[in-house]
């Protein structure tokens, strides 16, 4: 497998040709990726003065750094901040709890049920979630939850479908050997999990954390719909309410000082995981 | 029962059924959370879907009278024609540009892991933000770009103020988030044994023969696979329709999952948003259920290969 990486794997001119092509078509579609964050980013350094400049100045002659402290401070960013952590990082408790655990029983333990468990759970990744919309925000209303993180937090802890099937895929590679003399020495089926499968599954855990941080860091819906009073807001819902308010008027260049600011996590993130996860998903991948 | 019981019993051993005891420990948070996220609430969606209800007094049996309601409502109609369109466009030509993306990022030159990153990026760096980026790409005087279109002499449309641009501009938006599936198809493209692209080269079949005998066949259970999520998301899109166009303008961008937003917790027509939900899982099982039954025309599993050799 592992093949020497050199620049064209053939000599021979009609190969050299195709990957230049290759090359310049992946350089322009990049440029057209990026042009939207170089805009956001140039925005939210200009003077107020300058934004609405025709034709638009691509870079800022004075690069104003101080619009992100604007834009943080107006926004409240600090408050916000702090909501959107702490529910992110309670989710990804639950979320990697929920996965790791349960996928065991679906590995490795025989009861009657169990498959048809597993493809009814299956099923659901079908199932738009405007189904259960309703019902749900009714449940968490009645018992008192609409307003608070609960509705958001709760419902990691009980498993999500595609990450239960991830976590089962994996473990069903791992050799039986381990288990099985763990067992001898007297171990319990709990304590196997924990301290034989779990810590042979860091790659998957991780490949499931960075997910499940950028899936909640980036919903929408769920805080729009369950969390009204407004400190109790999310960097998402905040940033709505940001535009177009008197905090702000038009004040573009803050708005996307705002912005910027709001896609930082996720990029560092990415930036940190990016050749480990994006080969993560290309190697192990899915198979059909 | 109670004679079954004791067979059952004496049939399966101690050692089975500690096993069984521990396997539903194990999947008591799936079993709990399909009963209470997913079971139960599609139940009472169903039954929701023929009640009048807003919160304020109990529920009424109103039987289909939210479906005929729906059937003579002129924005229902509507919605359905903007995601129909919206998913028609968005979701082949997603499925083309990332295959396409895939096949050129599947070469072996140094450095293809940076564009790999950047195409990815899109899809990291999603929601609420971007949305508020593109409402201001879009801007129609300002808007980077109308400015770039300035630049070549064409005066580009009010897109988003437009109701013949708004839904394009969101299509646009949705095609450059096309990384995670373009992602998906590279990670099929590596599990294709370098063999047969070879072999195929020897018996000299060119580049297009290659991907049209080869590539595409040995890739099509990722491309069904990439349709049909591609089908169940682009009938679920939300945020940028909530956040760039809010629906608007005159309705223009009123998807069916906005519509039924509206419904829900603006109007709190709970009876009917349930209605309208039973309307879309409807819609979303028969797409999907349609593209199974075409998959044995057009999709092609490793095993038939292994069968026929």
């Amino acid at each position: 497998m592992h093949r020497p990486i050199i620049w064209f794997r053939r000599r021979s001119s009609q190969q050299f040709l195709m990957a230049l092509i290759a090359v310049l078509l992946l350089l322009g579609g990049g440029v057209v990726i990026m042009v939207p964050f170089f805009w956001m980013v140039s925005t939210s350094l200009k003077q107020a003065g300058e934004v609405y400049l025709m034709p638009p100045i691509w870079i800022p002659s004075d690069p104003q750094w101080v619009n992100f402290v604007t834009a943080w401070t107006r926004l409240n960013f600090s408050l916000y901040a702090s909501n959107t952590f702490l529910i992110v990082s309670t989710v990804m408790i639950g979320t990697l709890f929920s996965a790791s655990f349960a996928a065991y029983g679906f590995a490795r333990l025989r009861a009657p049920g169990r498959d048809f468990i597993f493809m009814l759970l299956l099923a659901t990744l079908m199932l738009p979630g405007a189904v259960t919309l309703v019902p749900t925000y009714l449940m968490f209303n009645k018992i008192g939850w609409v307003n608070t993180f609960l509705p958001l937090i709760a419902p990691a802890f009980f498993g999500n479908a595609f990450f239960v099937f991830l976590m089962r895929q994996f473990y069903i590679t791992i050799p039986r050997e381990l288990e099985e003399s763990a067992m001898m020495d007297g171990a319990t089926i709990y304590q196997i999990w924990w301290h034989i499968m779990l810590p042979l599954s860091g790659p998957v855990l991780a490949t499931i954390a960075v997910f499940t941080f950028v899936g909640t860091y980036n919903d929408f819906f769920t805080p729009l719909i369950y969390l009204s009073d407004d400190t109790m807001h999310t960097i998402a819902v905040a940033l709505t309410y940001f535009q177009g308010s008197a905090k702000i008027g038009p004040k573009m260049h803050l708005l996307m000082a705002a912005v910027s600011i709001s896609v930082i996590p996720p990029l560092v993130l990415f930036l940190f995981a990016q050749r480990y996860f994006v080969r993560g998903i290309v190697t192990t991948g899915i198979k059909g | 029962m109670a004679q079954l019981i004791p067979t059952i019993k004496s049939n399966i051993g101690k050692r089975e059924r500690q096993e069984a005891f521990h396997a539903y420990v194990f999947m008591s948070p799936i079993i709990i959370g399909l009963l209470l996220f997913t079971l139960g609430p599609v139940i009472v969606s169903f039954w929701l879907s023929f009640t009048e209800y807003n919160l304020l007094s109990d529920p009424k049996w109103i039987g289909v009278e939210n479906y005929i309601q729906m059937y003579g409502e002129d924005l229902f109609w509507q919605s359905l024609r903007v995601s129909a369109i919206y998913s028609v466009v968005s979701v082949p030509l997603g499925l083309v540009l990332a295959l396409f993306l895939a096949i050129l990022l599947n070469q072996k030159i140094r450095g293809m892991y940076v564009f790999r990153a950047v195409y990815y990026l899109p899809t990291v760096i999603s929601g609420v933000g971007v949305a508020m980026l593109w409402r201001w790409i879009f801007n129609g005087q300002y808007g980077v770009i109308n400015t770039m279109l300035h630049n070549i002499g064409v005066k580009g449309p009010n897109w988003l103020i437009d109701e013949n641009w708004a839904l394009t501009a969101l299509i646009i938006t949705s095609i450059w988030g096309v990384g995670g599936t373009m992602l998906i198809f590279l990670a099929g493209l590596q599990g294709i044994p370098q063999e047969l692209m070879e072999a195929a080269e020897i018996d000299g079949a060119g580049r297009w023969q290659q991907f049209r005998h080869v590539t595409f066949p040995l890739l099509s259970h990722v491309t069904f696979f990439n349709l049909v999520l591609g089908i169940i998301g682009a009938l679920q899109v939300f945020t940028d329709a909530y956040v760039i166009t809010n629906g608007g303008p005159n309705n223009a961008t009123n998807f069916i999952s906005v519509y039924l937003y509206r419904h829900a917790f603006i109007y709190l027509n709970f009876g009917y948003s349930a209605a309208l939900a039973w309307v879309l899982f409807m819609i979303v099982l028969t797409l999907t259920l349609l593209v199974f039954r075409s998959s044995p025309i057009w999709v092609f599993y490793e095993s038939e290969r292994q069968g026929k050799s």
